[in-house]
This record gives structure tokens, sequence and C-alpha cells, in this order.
């Protein structure tokens, strides 16, 4: 799937939510269920540092392609991160280097890409659209 | 208390009090709003609104230097309001009454001018554990600038001030002891009393940060003998940008200017500028005007209800707020002092206090997460972060169930 599709997905599995407890509910299972990091790779430099909750993010490149994992120490937020990896994990660095990241915005959760949360995950994705940016410019 | 007691919210009418408040009226998610981030910011009464209209409809015009009608109108309510201010703190003089940005501007001025005066190399500024980030980083900012060390009183697993070690850590080479006299984190009221007339006996002067403390305790500043006292108007239900620094006469007069510009002057020439008189010396620029006139229409809202029926009913409703938080299972206090006011800090758990934070805020519950901005406290409790409800006078007992049932609610979804 697409950046585009894989964001579609997400943004349909939402619309059947009718209340923001269901809503929640599902984003908490996400973040609880999903083991998203291998523990050697929650080090500090791997760690993004928000002002109230911590993301570490872990980047590999194979076959023309970016890898991500990525964790939280805040459940909503390890939810959102995984949702967030389910995006743009696979994709080619070109196509994660042109992403516009829209379904956080659609399914009610945009306040999690505000500077007032300064939470994180807003600096993740800064940071996802990096690794893109750099293996793009060598030609990868 | 009990909770099986009725839910009575006994020394004040404060369903008369809330609509005072028009935001208390609107709604969040399509619920009324429960606000519990009064440490944060307190909310407006009308009247306060009313006069920054006022002014701006009325009588808009720079102070202090215009000879036309509006200008001796702007000039008039603006000294009105130092007045107002000085009798409510009960300061000796109105020219002791510094209008400034706010808290962190009033504890700058101090740690810069009177740094630059009195501090040199090999000489200790100390203040305490709790201390918010603004009552921490103008200090070390002049301690490095003149060789100085920084001294910290520690504090205990309740959250409170070590008084031995402040006794051991007084001593000649302290030129200024500069605490909070309540902690914007924990709640704790520090004894403040007790600590300025130790430091006088030493003839340290002694600086409160007074941003917790303004609303929600009387303060007489000539019984507490503080040297200076900074707070902000924004925390007593004025608005935001405009602030108070209280000094004494004796320092103020003895300290450089903080900023050079209008009004702060007597005569400039190139090659000398002599300083205008207290108050005018340290207030450079125009200052924030309808700020200063609508925090003296806060200080008259706050007088007409009383600042000691003020406090009595703070202290009921955040008692009851202790009482109903303690029965919730895993929910541990974060400051557990004897003498506390306003806020109280919580985890629950091992949820994240963000995630609590969030769950609370989608049942229009405002709270505060986060380190408090006061970093070095959180290392001390080996925590990212509290979740922080704090209280004003307009809270109720039933807004504190709210947020009893939120947490419960929060609890059965973080879990």
């Amino acid at each position: 799937m697409t950046i585009k599709e894989q964001q579609d997905t997400i943004i349909e599995e939402f619309s059947f939510f009718t209340d923001w407890t269901e809503k929640y509910e599902y984003i908490i299972q996400l973040g609880k269920d999903l083991p998203l990091i291998d523990e050697q790779y929650k080090k500090e430099e791997n760690l993004i540092k928000g002002c109230q909750s911590k993301v570490w993010l872990h980047a590999e490149h194979r076959d023309g392609k970016i890898f991500f994992t990525a964790d939280s120490d805040a459940i909503i937020t390890k939810g959102l991160v995984s949702m967030v990896v389910r995006v743009l994990s696979g994709q080619s660095p070109a196509a994660i280097a042109d992403a516009e990241i829209y379904f956080v915005d659609a399914i009610g959760l945009k306040s999690h890409l505000s500077l007032t949360r300064s939470n994180g995950l807003l600096s993740m994705l800064k940071q996802m659209k990096m690794y893109g940016v750099a293996l793009k410019a060598r030609g990868i | 208390m009990t909770n099986s007691e009725p839910i009575t919210d006994s020394v004040l009418d404060i369903e008369k009090i809330r609509k005072d408040f028009p935001i208390l009226q609107t709604k969040v998610y399509g619920k009324p709003l429960i606000y519990l981030d009064n440490a944060a910011t307190t909310q407006k009464p009308r009247t306060v609104l009313q006069s920054l209209e006022t002014y701006y409809t009325q009588y808009n015009s720079n102070v202090h230097r215009g000879v036309h009608f509006l200008s001796q109108q702007a000039t008039e309510a603006y000294e009105e309001a130092r007045k107002k201010i000085a009798a409510y703190i009960n300061a000796r003089f109105d020219h002791e009454i510094i209008f400034t940005k706010g808290t962190t501007n009033g504890i700058n001025l101090v740690a810069s001018s009177f740094g630059k005066k009195f501090l040199k190399a090999g000489d200790e500024v100390l203040i305490s554990a709790m201390e918010h980030h603004s009552n921490i980083v103008p200090w070390q900012l002049i301690c490095e600038e003149k060789g100085a060390t920084l001294k910290v009183i520690p504090i205990n697993e309740q959250g409170e001030l070590k008084m031995d070690a402040f006794d051991e850590l007084l001593n000649s080479k302290v030129k200024i002891v500069a605490v909070t006299y309540v902690s914007n984190s924990l709640g704790t009221v520090n004894p403040v009393f007790e600590m300025i007339q130790k430091a006088h006996a030493l003839n340290i002067p002694v600086l409160i940060d007074g941003a917790q403390a303004i609303q929600h305790i009387p303060i007489d500043i000539q019984q507490l003998d503080a040297d200076f006292f900074a707070f902000s108007g924004h925390k007593i239900y004025g608005p935001t940008g405009v602030g108070v620094l209280y000094g004494k006469e004796k320092w103020l007069n003895e300290m450089p200017p903080y900023e050079g510009g209008g009004d702060m002057i007597k005569n400039v020439t190139f090659a000398k500028t002599t300083y205008n008189e207290l108050p005018f010396k340290f207030e450079a620029g125009t200052p924030d005007i309808s700020g200063g006139i609508a925090l003296g229409a806060a200080i008259d809202y706050v007088q007409q209800i009383g600042a000691a029926t003020i406090q009595q009913a703070e202290e009921e409703v955040v008692a009851y707020a202790f009482d109903r938080l303690s029965a919730i299972s895993s929910l541990r206090f974060i400051g557990d002092a004897k003498h506390r006011s306003g806020a109280i800090s919580f985890l629950v758990g091992n949820i994240h206090p963000f995630d609590l934070g969030e769950i609370l805020d989608k049942q229009s519950i405002a709270v505060r997460t986060g380190h408090h901005c006061t970093q070095p406290l959180m290392d001390f409790f080996h925590i990212p972060g509290t979740v922080r409800a704090s209280f004003a006078f307009y809270n109720t007992k039933a807004e504190v169930d709210e947020l009893v049932k939120g947490i419960e609610k929060a609890k059965r979804m973080l879990e």
C-alpha cells in the first residue's frame, strides 16, 4: 500500500467509532499490543525528546526502503506512533520525504501534532522525513 | 470529612460567584468546563474584562507624559491601581510597587540589579529544591557572571524544606535568599516567616516568589517583612502580561536600573543620565497600562469577597479533593506537606501523566500534566512529571466529584 492508501485505511477504520471513548480505547489497544522496538534500540541516541512523553525511533535501510520501529513511554502516544510507523515503514526514501501526513488530523488527534503538546510525535515525524530526505539526496 | 457528608460549599455562594466568570459558563467537547488548572492561570471576572474594555474605548492614552485630558485620566487610573495593590499587600509606600510583566520578570529584575550591585566572587545565593525554573535560572545567570555559587535548600520526601539544612546553609557568604512561598508543583506552603526572620538575623535579604501565594493567602508584606515579593497579575484573576515586584524602598534605591529607556530617566545627555525616582526607575518604556488598571480591578474583586474568605473556601475544596482522591486505589500523591495550598499533584499506578491528562481532557476536565517547570524537583522524586489539579475559590465539590469519576474512567481505559 502507498502512504496515501495506508492513511485512508486508518481514517476509514476510525470512521466506525461513534464516540471518543471507543476511539481512544482502540488507540490505547494499539499502544498496548505492539512491541514496537527492540530493547537494544531504546537508547539515548534514538530518543526523541518531547516535553511530556519520550519517543524512541530506530530506522533501518533495506532493499531501497526504510523500515521504522518506535516506542513511547506514554500509551496514547505509543498508539499514535504505531499508526505513523504503519503508514511510513517499508516505503521508499523519496515517498517518505515527500509524504503529507494528514490522517492524524482526520481522526481528530491533531492536538498531538501541535506545539502545545510538544510530545515528541511531531519531532518523530520530522526525524522520519529527514531519513527519507537524506537517503533520497544520496540517490538511494 | 467523609464521602457521605452532603456536598455543600458553605463559606461562599459559589454558584453566584461562578456567574461573575464568563468562561466558567463555556462548554468543552459539549460538556461544562471543569477548570482545575488555576496554578497555571486563573479565570477572569467580568469586572476585570470590563475595565480592559473601558480603558480602550474611553481613555486609552499613554501615561506619565501627556498634558492632555486622556493622558491624565490614564495616568490617574494606572497610579490608582498601584495604590490599590500597595494597600492590598499593606506595603509601606506606593512606590515600593514596581509594575512588571510578571513573576519571572520581577525575579529577573532583582537577580540582575541586586546581583550587579551586591554579588561578588565567592558569595552565595540560596534557593530551594522546589523552585520554579523562574526562580532558578535568573540566579544561575547572575552567579555565573559574578563567580558566585548557587546553593540549594533540600527537601524531604513529603516535599517540605529541610529546615535544619536551611539553618546550616545560612552563613555570611549568602547575599540573598530566594524561595517560593507556595510550591507550584506540590502545593507545599513554606515557613517563609521563620526563614525571613532567620535570614534577617544575619542581615541577609529575602526574595519571596509569590506566584502561587498571592491568590490563596492574604499577604501583609510588612508583617512578612520580605525584602522582595514577586507575583503575576494573571494568577490573581487579572490579565496576563502584567505583574508586580514589591521591593523595600531601601533596596530599590540602592539597586541600579534594570532596563533603560523612556519613563525611567530624570535627565539624559550623551555624557550622563540621571535616573527617575521610584518606582519609575524600574519601569522603562510604555508599561502595560490596561493590564495594570485591570489588575487593580482584580484586586477590587478579591477584596470585595475577602482574601481570608477565599482562603477558607479554597482550603475546604482542597481538603475535600484530597479526601476524595485518597480513596482512589493506586493513586499516590506527589508531595504530602502538612501545610499546603492550591495545587494537588499525583500519579495513578503506572499510568503516564500525559495519558491521564488527555483522557481527563476528553471529559472536559482541564488539569496540567508534566514537570510544571520544576525539573530538578521531578528528578528528586524520580518521576517524569505529575498530574496536577489546582483549585480556585470558584471550584466546587461537585467538580471534584467529576474529577474523581474522570480518573476512575481513565484508569479503566489505561490500566
